[in-house]
């Protein structure tokens, strides 16, 4: 399959007050179609901006940023986009929620509303509030909008950010099984090494003033991805040496 | 967020004593001989002339016809502002279009429309709707703009992932998200066109709360006076009650 990202040469300034913030300096990427790609790096790296580029919601840039062959020039529901709050419509129930979210065909087929909540394992909730979901159930709420509108590429903003660390696992284990089931491209912005290792098939190390690329790692973790065993702690370990030296390394893993 | 606890009876005497201690301290000073009744009678003298408002009509004659303008003037207002402020809020050219006027006509208090409105629309009903409007469009317009310029940027973000189009975002964003603000905006409006409602029928009208308060003056009637007062006081928070109500219902989402 081809690439259905490609960025080339792909600088982007922030100006305001006199003040030049280079976000992001001279990328170059390629992304598969169908494949889980992470962005890690530290705060302030230039991942969101990188992403919102994707997706069309930052349109000014110098260099090229082709999806699925074609020149970004606006956000569009074939690039879904899940930020880190969940963004549901507060005064609309969660089956509004993604109602709103539909394509004027579609608008009215409360089947494909309640298949998606059911993919996510919403299916009682889709006359709650939003205020009456937990943050994890917020953004599976997210989640099963995005995809509701079958979306050729997902990028996904540090979604799980602001959840609990079991609730992020099991994000995490849906979200792998979500992208098995639906074959879709999808790109993950995070700062949390396991999350990275776990669910990119590559990793990419950017650092920060100004952004760039360090590194794109593969990961290899078998046929059955686990979290545990050697070949995980393998490819995590190879991340933490990303941001660590050898010396400093926060822990040893003797077993 | 008010709590949803019942009220109880140290609740209630509380609520209820200072309006009962004015009443008695009143009482007290008319009964002493100490009130000129010319100027403020006793509690029982307003009681009785209440009493024969009620038996021959006036009372509901005039708080009704108040009533009906107060209702005819907000609901215009109303419209107008609503519209209005979507306008400004959604199309940036039609804002800069209209915004100097509205800011030069939003200082002039609706008492200063009094003369223009009775040579405009004459003596009759159509010069107070006119006022009453004045008095409720600034604020409920005001207060739908700020609603919806307050209303977070992230959603319009959302809306263009979506590529909602504008009527779905004005049907779907724009209206709930300002919501709130547009509810405080008809409060204030609806209190506006109580004052303003007085205002011009103590000018020139022959029925109407204000019609009693300057009846009751030229007559020399203070009973008759503060009957008027109290009842647009008793029917201004009768009101403010039930748009209290409307706003909960309304905005059930938080
Ligand atoms: N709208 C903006 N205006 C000005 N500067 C901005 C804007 N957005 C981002 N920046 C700057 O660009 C740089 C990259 O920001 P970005 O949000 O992409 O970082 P990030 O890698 O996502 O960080 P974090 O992990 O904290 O989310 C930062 O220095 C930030 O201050
Ligand atoms: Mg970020």
């Amino acid at each position: 399959m081809g690439n259905i990202v490609e960025i080339k040469h792909l600088t982007k300034n922030f100006t305001d007050k006199e003040k030049n913030v280079k976000a992001l300096d001279d990328i170059n990427l390629e992304i598969k179609e169908g494949s889980f790609v992470s962005i890690i790096g530290g705060s302030g790296c230039g991942k969101s901006t990188m992403l919102r580029i994707i997706g069309g919601l930052e349109t000014e840039y110098d260099g090229e940023v082709l999806v699925g062959g074609e020149n970004v020039t606006a956000p569009s529901r074939d690039k879904g986009f899940i930020f880190q709050d969940h963004r549901l419509l507060p005064w609309l129930t969660v089956k509004e929620n993604i109602r709103f979210s539909l394509p004027d065909s579609q608008k009215k087929n409360d089947e494909l509303i309640k298949e998606y909540l059911s993919l996510v394992g919403l299916s009682n909730f889709e006359n709650a509030y939003p205020k009456q979901l937990s943050g994890g159930m917020s953004q599976r709420v997210a989640i099963a909008r995005a995809l509701a509108n079958k979306p050729k590429i997902l990028l996904l903003d540090e979604p799980f950010g602001a959840l609990d660390a079991i609730t992020k696992v099991n994000l995490q284990e849906e979200l792998l099984k979500i992208w098995k089931k639906e074959n879709i491209t999808m790109i993950i912005v995070t700062h949390d090494i396991d999350e990275a290792v776990y669910l990119g098939q590559k990793v990419v190390v950017m650092t920060p003033r100004p952004g760039r690329i360090k590194d794109i790692h593969t990961v290899n973790l078998g046929t059955v991805r686990v979290r545990t065993g050697e070949l995980f702690t393998a490819a995590r370990d190879e991340i933490y040496k990303e941001f660590f030296k050898e010396s400093e390394l926060p822990f040893s893993y003797s077993i | 967020m008010e709590k949803k606890k019942k009220k109880g009876f140290g609740y209630w005497l509380l609520y209820f004593a200072l309006p009962v201690i004015i009443l008695a301290v009143w009482e007290g000073y008319s009964f002493a001989g100490k009130l000129k009744p010319y100027a403020l009678p006793a509690p029982e003298k307003i009681l009785k002339t209440t009493v024969e408002y009620i038996q021959n009509g006036q009372l509901f004659t005039n708080i009704g016809v108040s009533v009906l303008l107060v209702l005819e003037g907000f609901f215009l207002a109303f419209f107008v502002a609503f519209t209005v402020g979507i306008c400004v809020t959604v199309f940036p050219k039609f804002d800069t279009f209209t915004d100097l006027i509205i800011q030069i006509l939003k200082p002039i208090p609706p008492i200063a429309w009094i003369p223009l409105a009775i040579l405009w629309f004459g003596i009759g009903q159509d010069s107070k709707i006119f006022i009453i409007f004045i008095g409720a469009v600034f604020p409920i317009f005001l207060n739908t703009v700020d609603g919806v310029r307050n209303i977070d940027k992230k959603y319009f973000e959302l809306a263009k992932v979506y590529e909602a189009p504008k009527s779905q975002l004005i049907k779907k964003i724009i209206i709930p998200g300002a919501l709130p603000s547009i509810m405080t905006g008809v409060r204030l409006g609806v209190g506006n066109a109580w004052v303003s409602v007085v205002a011009a029928e103590m000018i020139g009208a022959t029925k109407g709360v204000g019609y009693m308060l300057s009846n009751g003056r030229s007559l020399s009637r203070p009973d008759i006076v503060i009957l008027g007062m109290l009842l647009v006081g008793i029917f201004g928070k009768l009101m403010d009650d039930l748009l209290r109500w409307l706003r909960k219902k309304l905005i059930k989402w938080n």
